[in-house]
């Protein structure tokens, strides 16, 4: 191989030390791949199941729902004295009535000004008896203005049979629900609220939530029509909120409970579970990168460290030529950020192979994809400048010590 | 201002190498210390070829690599051409070395990952960071000098010992320095190669006007250098 001539001193140099020491070279530069392939498939797949997962959640739900805050009764003594006295009672909890949230259409105008917030859409939620002939499944009616609530579910992605259609005469019933009652496209079914209301719709349109309960139990109807059964003339109890970022729910959701002594429950805490596990599996990933990237930086370390005694006359040699303790010390610091590039490349492409063969044969038993993973080309260019950086950092310490090496000690051997 | 610059302002004709009570001890101020050399005094003139003999263990080494200015001295003074080193630093040192001082060891020291050419052209690579075609040419010419045009793109580690060593000459002679320091560098050879390197090393250099000290255990090599001079227990004996 000839040296070019727009080729520094310190890079030859180091290429030639790596090519010359071929097997390990080669050893570490598949360490360090196998250990990038191992972060670059673990981050699309835990990435991708997170999203999935989220999606899947909030698919089925608003970002932020507000509600009635609840009614609590407080001992009248606690207001009326302010003394230290100490009384024994019981407090019955109250019931909480069925109500409208106040004044909700000027709320609503409010909350639409919002910058984080991308949709509002007013409900009336309760829950009714739905019969028809001997049969009988108690559900939740949930009363939407479509135009609003299409927005924060779409319904017309999850009909099954018939139409997302909205009506005054019209109700959208779950899979399940359908299935019990013998319900199909166009069938009557006659609900009745615990006040003793009743309403006679026709089915327009059966969907699927992907969520068993929820085909069993959800109904959708006209906002009106829910007003009438639950004898809540121009009310609203839930207003739904869309936010421009899923992951702002909570804090939104803080603000706006303060703002109007509502209760606003975002998805983050009505799914608490959920999220905690999804904040695990975030930690457990950063902590997988981080023990691969010390692992990596370890492997590179030990191999130049190596590389130093058996190159200690050589450095010896060259040092003598009138070499420069700072050239020998980049000569040395190049072949770790050689190594951690080399390794990052060849791991990346690893890795995206392995995501390819994920897509391809990991499938659901209807054949269609398990979850879409996305080969992110940001992780792509964070891994190789990190592992370039971890070369570099790894390649420190033995670079130190061939640039300090005494020359005739290093001659001598 | 830099080393190699003092050197091409230095006016005044002054001898290559200028020795004067040069000390060297190891273990300097602990209970075990020991003192290699033990004041010596040597000048060494432009074009010069001066062996050097003595028993092992006299201290012939640690001279060398102290003039080589790969040790320091511990007392005394050490003048190329006319300029005090002693109180240089690392990096001035290094300059000086590599543009003053050219090694060949006993055992030739290629770097094995490089072709003959390319450890000819090592020296000057290292010094510019960049290879140019000049440099190219101007290795290729010495390497021709010693005979090895032939072997110009053959790796190292394939030259024979021989051979090697003449790739070592060609790149102490690159940098064109005033003074080549050989340590036993036919130690490793048959006579024949030993006699060919030999004479090759004192041919070149009387071309180049370079002094040489050649450390050698043989008394014929010894015997056709310009002077002698004996290192015993650490001191110079003319």
């Amino acid at each position: 191989m000839k040296i070019s001539s727009w080729q520094p001193f310190e890079w030859v140099v180091a290429l030639r030390f790596l090519q010359e020491g071929k097997v390990q070279t080669l050893f570490i530069v598949t360490g360090i791949a196998i250990g990038v392939a191992v972060i670059v498939f673990m981050s699309a797949l835990l990435t991708g199941m997170q999203s999935n997962f989220v999606n899947r959640v909030l698919t089925g739900q608003s970002h932020i729902q507000l509600l009635t805050p609840k009614e609590t009764a407080e001992p009248l003594d606690r207001h009326l004295s302010g003394t230290k006295t100490l009384s024994m009672s019981i407090i019955q909890v109250p019931l909480q009535r069925f109500k409208s949230i106040d004044q909700w259409q000027s709320l609503m105008i409010q909350l639409s000004g919002m910058p984080e917030i991308k949709v509002v859409s007013p409900a009336v939620s309760g829950s009714a008896l739905a019969l028809r002939g001997e049969a009988s499944r108690s559900v939740t009616v949930t009363g939407v203005l479509p135009v609003f609530y299409f927005k924060v579910i779409p319904l017309q992605e999850k009909i099954v049979a018939g139409q997302a259609n909205i009506n005054s005469e019209s109700i959208l019933i779950g899979t399940e629900l359908a299935s019990d009652l013998g319900l199909t496209v166009g069938d009557k079914l006659r609900l009745t609220a615990a006040n003793g209301r009743q309403l006679l719709l026709t089915v327009t349109g059966i969907f699927d939530l992907g969520n068993k309960s929820a085909n069993s139990r959800v109904t959708y109807m006209a906002l009106r029509n829910a007003q009438s059964l639950f004898d809540l003339t121009g009310g609203a109890t839930v207003i739904d909120l869309v936010m421009n970022d899923v992951y702002q729910a909570e804090i939104t959701a803080r603000k706006i409970a303060q703002l109007t002594g509502l209760q606003a429950d975002s998805w983050m805490k009505t799914n608490e579970q959920f999220f905690t596990a999804v904040k695990a599996q975030t930690t457990a990933n950063t902590a997988i990168r981080f023990f691969v990237a010390l692992s990596v930086g370890f492997g590179i370390a030990s191999v130049l460290v190596v590389s130093v005694v058996q190159r200690s006359r050589e450095i010896g040699i060259l040092r003598a030529m009138g070499i420069t303790r700072g050239q020998v010390l980049r000569v040395f610091l190049l072949q770790g950020g050689l190594l951690g590039l080399g390794g990052a490349l060849i791991g990346s492409a690893i890795g995206a192979s392995a995501l390819y063969a994920w897509q391809h044969y990991m499938r659901n038993a209807d054949g269609t994809v398990m979850f879409a993973l996305k080969f992110d080309t940001t992780l792509l260019f964070q891994t190789l400048v990190l592992a370039t950086i971890t070369g570099l950092l790894s390649a420190f310490a033995p670079a130190l010590r061939a640039a300090r090496l005494d020359p005739v000690v290093a001659i001598r051997g | 201002m830099t080393t190699t610059a003092q050197f091409q302002q230095n006016a005044v004709p002054a001898p290559v190498l200028q020795l004067t009570g040069i000390r060297k001890s190891f273990n300097l101020g602990q209970p075990n210390e020991n003192e290699i050399l033990h004041g010596i005094d040597l000048t060494l003139q432009p074009g010069e070829f001066c062996a050097v003999i003595g028993p092992s263990g006299s201290g012939k080494s640690t001279l060398l690599n102290t003039i080589g200015l790969l040790d320091r001295p511990t007392a005394g003074s050490l003048r190329i051409h006319g300029i005090e080193t002693t109180s240089m630093n690392d990096t001035e040192l290094t300059d000086l070395r590599g543009h003053q001082i050219g090694f060949v060891f006993q055992h030739h020291h290629l770097l094995s990952a490089f072709s003959a050419l390319e450890n000819v052209v090592m020296p000057m690579f290292g010094d510019a960071g960049f290879v140019t075609l000049a440099m190219q040419e101007r290795a290729t010419a010495l390497l021709d000098t010693v005979g090895l045009l032939p072997w110009l793109h053959a790796q190292a580690s394939h030259l024979s010992g021989g051979q090697q060593q003449r790739v070592a000459v060609a790149r102490a002679l690159v940098m064109q320095p005033g003074l080549i320091l050989a340590d036993e560098p036919t130690g490793n050879l048959d006579s024949k190669s030993a006699d060919s390197v030999f004479e090759l090393l004192r041919r070149v250099c009387q071309e180049h006007r370079t002094a040489v000290l050649f450390v050698t255990h043989n008394p014929l090599l010894s015997a056709r250098c310009d002077r002698t001079i004996q290192v015993v227990d650490g001191q110079v004996i003319v």
